[in-house]
């Protein structure tokens, strides 16, 4: 039996009824279309699904749709309609840390979050909050560079607004 | 894999979670964080007709200070175990055990409850309850249980809960002044499972250790108290003699599981190699 849900998606209230298996990340996609939000494993094990759930990372793959009720939910689409990221995925473009991309969203929500949490973090506590997310193409130096790179312009420019 | 069909149903207060697992007939399943729960549906190695959302309870969550012990909600989530800072006084082995528990996304969702609920024998927190010879709270509409946390973990994901009943807090004994601590694993990759690990705690008496509480995980069925091990300590200063005793002690201790990728005489070194690491680290800060 389907069970009513209302959430906020992207800065958007969404209501909707959803059957209590679908998971947040299939919700996503096929109920409301956005499918940056990507699936590997479906087992909360590659992290290609991460989105932020009341601005924290979480894998929409091991969330049911409906423990998302009342929920405040960020994709990768509400990321690129705000720009939050936009350095970051300039930063990704530029040092190539991205090959076949199917990782590169998850990696984004990953780094995003650490961003904020940690404004300048050290390679390796990059490397720790990328624990969680695989990139089959391994270019895991590529992304740390991406990032630590992003996380020192960023410190820069808060600096020089001083 | 997408997830079988199921019920799901929100409890708001504990006697209508037991309502709703009666009514089911035994086939439901109490849904906390979901980040074992979950993945174990899509893996197929379970398929309850119901879920029941007991996430919203009152009683399960909340970290305080209470008369005699730090009383943890169940529905405290790996993430906030990490960064609570009347858990990283009063139960510091969970806040060493937290950067272990899988990787950041898990811990944000993931809750203290479901894992100890769960016990799996590669888990850190398990262990880590084990060693400050905590007390798990549990309720069922039987009433409230204290079990400790020695009676708790019987076998494979195997506890002392009985079907109905939920895990509602951890009650961790208040540490004296001057308690040692000591957490580390052994494993691949930062967020693999344990290869092997350890969560001790010993208090010092005119240089000597009185109290010595030495858990082991990742070593067999379920979380595994090292009383070989802790008596080798006991009545001694903690020194290099005592701690390869209580190394040596281990054997006596553990059983691992033998097998043909990581034969049990490896596990076991592993075991003794990280007991004298994690002893001697707690020897250096004394």
């Amino acid at each position: 039996m389907k069970v009513l849900l209302s959430t906020t998606v992207n800065g958007e209230q969404v209501q909707e009824a959803v059957l209590p298996r679908t998971s947040l990340a299939d919700f996503l996609r096929e109920d409301l279309g956005l499918t940056g939000t990507h699936l590997g494993c479906e087992m909360g094990a590659c992290g290609a699904c991460l989105v932020l759930m009341d601005g924290v990372p979480v894998h929409a793959c091991l969330v049911l749709a409906v423990q998302a009720e009342g929920s405040t939910i960020e994709t990768i689409e509400g990321l690129n309609e705000t720009g939050a990221a936009a350095d970051l995925q300039a930063h990704f473009h530029d040092r190539n840390a991205l090959q076949c991309g199917f990782c590169t969203n998850g990696m984004l929500m990953s780094a995003q979050a650490l961003l904020e949490a940690n404004p300048v973090p050290t390679r390796d506590e990059i490397r720790d909050a990328l624990s969680g997310n695989y990139c089959r193409c391994t270019g895991y130096e590529a992304i740390v560079d991406a990032i630590d790179t992003t996380a020192r312009d960023r410190a820069a420019r808060t600096e020089a607004a001083k | 894999m997408k997830l079988p069909s199921f019920e799901y149903l929100r409890a708001r207060s504990l006697a209508e979670a037991w309502a709703l697992h009666s009514d089911a007939g035994g086939d439901a399943v109490y849904l906390s964080g979901g980040h074992s729960v979950v993945p174990s549906m899509a893996l197929r190695l379970q398929a309850p007709s119901r879920l029941i959302d007991i996430s919203q309870i009152a009683e399960l969550h909340g970290v305080e200070l209470q008369d005699q012990t730090l009383r943890i909600g169940a529905m405290t989530r790996h993430a906030e175990v990490l960064a609570n800072p009347l858990i990283a006084r009063h139960a510091p082995l969970l806040s060493r055990a937290a950067p272990h528990v899988a990787h950041p996304a898990i811990r944000n969702r993931g809750t203290i409850g479901g894992n100890l609920a769960l016990a799996d024998p590669a888990s850190e927190f398990p262990a880590a309850v084990l060693a400050m010879r905590a007390e798990l709270e549990v309720m069922g509409p039987e009433g409230q249980r204290m079990i400790a946390a020695d009676d708790f973990f019987l076998d494979l994901y195997e506890t002392a809960l009985i079907p109905g009943e939920v895990l509602t807090a951890i009650h961790v004994p208040l540490p004296p002044e001057g308690r040692l601590f000591g957490f580390d694993e052994i494993a691949r990759r930062r967020g693999d499972y344990a290869m092997v690990g350890v969560a001790a705690q010993a208090d010092m008496s005119d240089g000597v250790v009185s109290d010595a509480s030495v858990t082991l995980f990742s070593v067999g069925v379920a979380p595994t108290r090292a009383t070989a091990a802790q008596d080798a300590l006991e009545g001694a200063p903690l020194s290099s003699d005592s701690i390869a005793r209580a190394q040596a002690a281990l054997a006596t201790d553990l059983d691992p599981p033998d097998d043909p990728g990581f034969p049990a005489e490896r596990r076991l070194q592993l075991a003794r190699v990280l007991l004298g690491r994690v002893l001697t680290r707690m020897e250096a800060v004394q």
